[in-house]
């Protein structure tokens, strides 16, 4: 056992000093609207440039074959540089690994390389009105045409969808089969004709996501990753990676940890010490995220369920770091800035990639192995 | 870069689990809390034989150390099976002997402490202010931080010259019936100065890892045996194991226990390190968090059952709880973590020893 990061050290010095020499000075605007949207798609095509903005993926579509301990250093860096946030993070690191597992070659050398320098960004579109928590009882269907797919229906809480290019999701093709069967994973233009979509504002106003309504938009069937029929089986091999290390990298939560110790220095009051508790408390957490990321890199096995618990861990941290950074600030904590921005999005957290209640369900019945039961 | 255990750290690991499990640790320490120290010293002798107090002496004075990783693994075990005796403060006794500069006084007990034949007690007031199990101990050591004095009590040393034989004080009871605290009082110099303090600091940290290491194992076994529980016990015709409210506070209890592992082996890599004092500190915060929600989530989901005396989990339960603050209890911790991040700046708190500053 061994925490030798050292011949990564020269890829990290790379990333570092590529970073500093072109992270913007001044924040972008938030990429949840539309000027911030498109300033953070420009981010992306420098990424690219760089060959930076997937390194993980393999060379042929714009990456750099780099190992899973090479993308968990770039990360820490990318964060620690204080670099914007990744507007086409659920094409890159939730449609991607689906794609590099279930997709063909046509559609990994169609899909992959747009995606890589930000011409192309992904909204995923799983959630409905009446299937949040239980994705089976999605009811949007895709029907058989000549040479393709018709979809009808409602999807909703579509991130980045309200200034995305494509979405990607499961639609039910076959309404007699089963609930985790019949269903069919697609990938659709947003601008298709017979689509509307209506943007929603999260909790600060801010369109981070919109409801979208098919009327026969159609698909061809080259648009199908994986069988059809088979869409359960190719969505959940996503939730792993998005529950799992890939959507939250250590990075991201190391370096708000950094920050949060440095604002306690700014604007500590010595004598609060539930405060300080919290501080230390956040740091501690985050290294053990960082440390726990390490572990997963150097397992063999693939983590499965074990992602649930990844998953629980980084969104309440997530929410622990923002909430003691307010309460460092004071009255000020209320007023717009970085820390606010980073609160509002660490409140959902909880919420999508399957919210915490069935993660807790996950853990329990598939990793502890407790008796299933009616819920 | 492989930070997990390699197959033979696993496999000592699983060794001590076979060994522990054959020897029927619920007796032992009943025996050990009524006073009868005889199973679990000859306990003590098998888990030598393993060569798990060698892992904390140095190789030149007949050890196999200082191997921290494995030390880690090991005392995981003997907190998974909630081994009686002065344990940690065995090894952390060995890291003050090896760094203390009293070439007579390390070469008449490390290997004694490496061979299994020295049962050594410690106490590092203000922090660790009881010596555990004095009245077995063959050497209990103090060092009074005040005058920076190394003291040796007790020790029914052979062949120990510079050792006096002093009586503990009388025992105080623990909430964990097989933790024996004695208070300890100066006693004559054996050694002093610079030295002795960094030693002292030194076995601390290591007694405080041993620790943090010994509460992931407890917390690991609450987890397991409460699960195995759930899932029989029924009530309203299920298991209780099939509701949400015991599944899901099972599952906290999971990602706790999982988020501590490898603070605790980063720690173990820490060692010799600057950041030692404070990745240990960070560990045994989150070891003792973590294994005490583990605890009282037992205790709880067992019903009254686990709070009774004869129920052999509610031993690990007692543990948990005396643990959790033995060595430092998480405030403290904390208070550490930040002032080692922000330079040596004294967030208050200040009973653990400073970390070292950059």
């Amino acid at each position: 056992m061994d925490l030798d990061l050292s011949p990564v050290e020269p890829f990290r010095a790379e990333v570092r000093d590529w970073l500093r020499a072109h992270v913007p000075a001044a924040a972008l605007p938030s990429l949840e609207t539309e000027e911030g949207f498109a300033a953070h798609r420009a981010w992306e095509r420098e990424l690219h440039r760089a060959r930076l903005s997937v390194v993980s993926w393999p060379e042929r579509y714009g990456g750099r074959d780099a190992t899973p301990l090479e993308w968990l250093v770039f990360e820490e860096e990318y964060y620690a540089a204080g670099a914007p946030g990744r507007v086409s993070q659920n094409g890159i690191n939730l449609l991607a690994p689906t794609l590099l597992r279930h997709g063909t070659p046509e559609q990994l050398d169609r899909v992959l390389p747009p995606m890589a320098s930000g011409e192309v960004i992904w909204a995923q579109a799983w959630s409905e009105p009446g299937a949040g928590s239980d994705l089976a009882a999605l009811r949007a269907t895709a029907t058989r045409t000549d040479g393709g797919w018709l979809l009808n229906g409602q999807k909703t809480w579509s991130s980045r969808a309200a200034f995305a290019d494509r979405g990607f999701g499961p639609f039910r093709s076959d309404p007699a089969a089963g609930r985790h069967h019949g269903l069919t994973y697609l990938m659709f233009p947003l601008d298709a004709e017979g689509l509307t979509r209506r943007p929603i504002g999260r909790i600060d106003g801010k369109p981070a996501f919109a409801e979208l309504f098919f009327d026969d938009v159609f698909v061809p069937d080259s648009d199908v990753i994986g069988a059809p029929g088979e869409g359960w089986r190719v969505a959940m091999s996503t939730t792993g990676n998005e529950r799992g290390l890939t959507l939250r990298s250590p990075g991201r939560f190391t370096a708000a940890a950094d920050r949060l110790v440095a604002l306690w220095r700014e604007h500590a009051d010595p004598a609060d010490t539930a405060l300080r508790d919290r501080v230390a408390d956040a740091w501690i957490r985050a290294r053990a995220y960082r440390l726990k990321g390490f572990e997963t890199v150097s397992r063999a096995d693939d983590v499965g369920a074990e992602s649930s618990v990844n998953k629980v861990f980084w969104s309440e941290l997530d929410l622990a770091l923002h909430e003691t950074a307010l309460d460092l600030l004071g009255p000020d904590g209320e007023l717009g800035g970085e820390w606010l921005e980073g609160y509002v999005f660490s409140l959902a957290g909880p919420i999508y990639a399957g919210t915490n209640e069935i993660q807790r369900n996950v853990i329990a019945e598939r990793v502890l192995g407790l008796p299933r039961a009616a819920r | 870069m492989k930070f997990i255990l390699d197959a033979e750290q696993r496999l000592f690991g699983e060794t001590l689990h076979k060994l522990l499990t054959g020897a029927g640790t619920p007796g032992v320490i009943r025996s050990w809390a009524a006073g009868e120290p005889g199973p679990g010293l000859a306990l003590w002798r098998s888990l030598s034989e393993a060569g798990v107090f060698a892992l904390a002496v140095p190789e030149a004075a007949g050890g196999a150390g200082p191997l921290p990783v494995e030390l880690v693994t090991a005392f995981h075990e003997l907190g998974r099976h909630a081994v009686p005796g002065p344990l940690v403060e065995t090894v952390a006794a060995a890291e003050l002997l090896s760094g203390i500069g009293d070439e007579g006084l390390a070469a008449a007990w490390l290997p004694r402490i490496a061979g299994g034949t020295a049962v050594v007690s410690l106490a590092l007031p203000p922090a660790v202010p009881y010596a555990l199990d004095a009245d077995i101990a063959d050497l209990v050591l103090t060092v009074d931080r005040a005058v920076d004095r190394a003291v040796d009590r007790a020790g029914a040393g052979d062949g120990g010259d510079e050792l006096r034989k002093a009586v503990p004080g009388a025992v105080r009871p623990s909430l964990d019936p097989a933790r024996r605290l004695f208070p300890v009082g100066p006693g004559g110099a054996s050694a002093t100065g610079p030295a002795v303090r960094a030693a002292a600091g030194a076995a601390y940290d290591l007694g405080a890892l041993a620790c943090a290491a010994q509460l992931t194992g407890l917390g690991r076994r609450l987890l397991e045996a409460t699960v195995e529980y759930a899932a029989a016990r029924r009530q309203f015709g299920q298991p209780i194991g099939a509701f949400q409210a015991v599944k899901h506070r099972l599952a906290d209890v999971l990602v706790g226990l999982e988020y501590t592992r490898p603070l605790v082996h980063g720690a173990a890599l820490a060692y010799g390190s600057p950041d030692f004092a404070r990745d240990v500190s960070a560990a045994k915060a989150a070891a003792s968090e973590a294994a005490y929600a583990a605890a009282r989530a037992a205790l709880q989901v067992h019903g009254a059952i686990g709070y009774t005396d004869e129920y052999d989990l509610s031993l690990w339960i007692r543990k948990a709880r005396a643990l959790h603050s033995a060595w430092g209890p998480p405030a403290e911790h904390r208070a550490r973590v930040l002032s080692s991040l922000v330079g040596g700046q004294d967030p208050g708190g200040g009973r653990l020893p400073p970390p070292r500053v950059r």
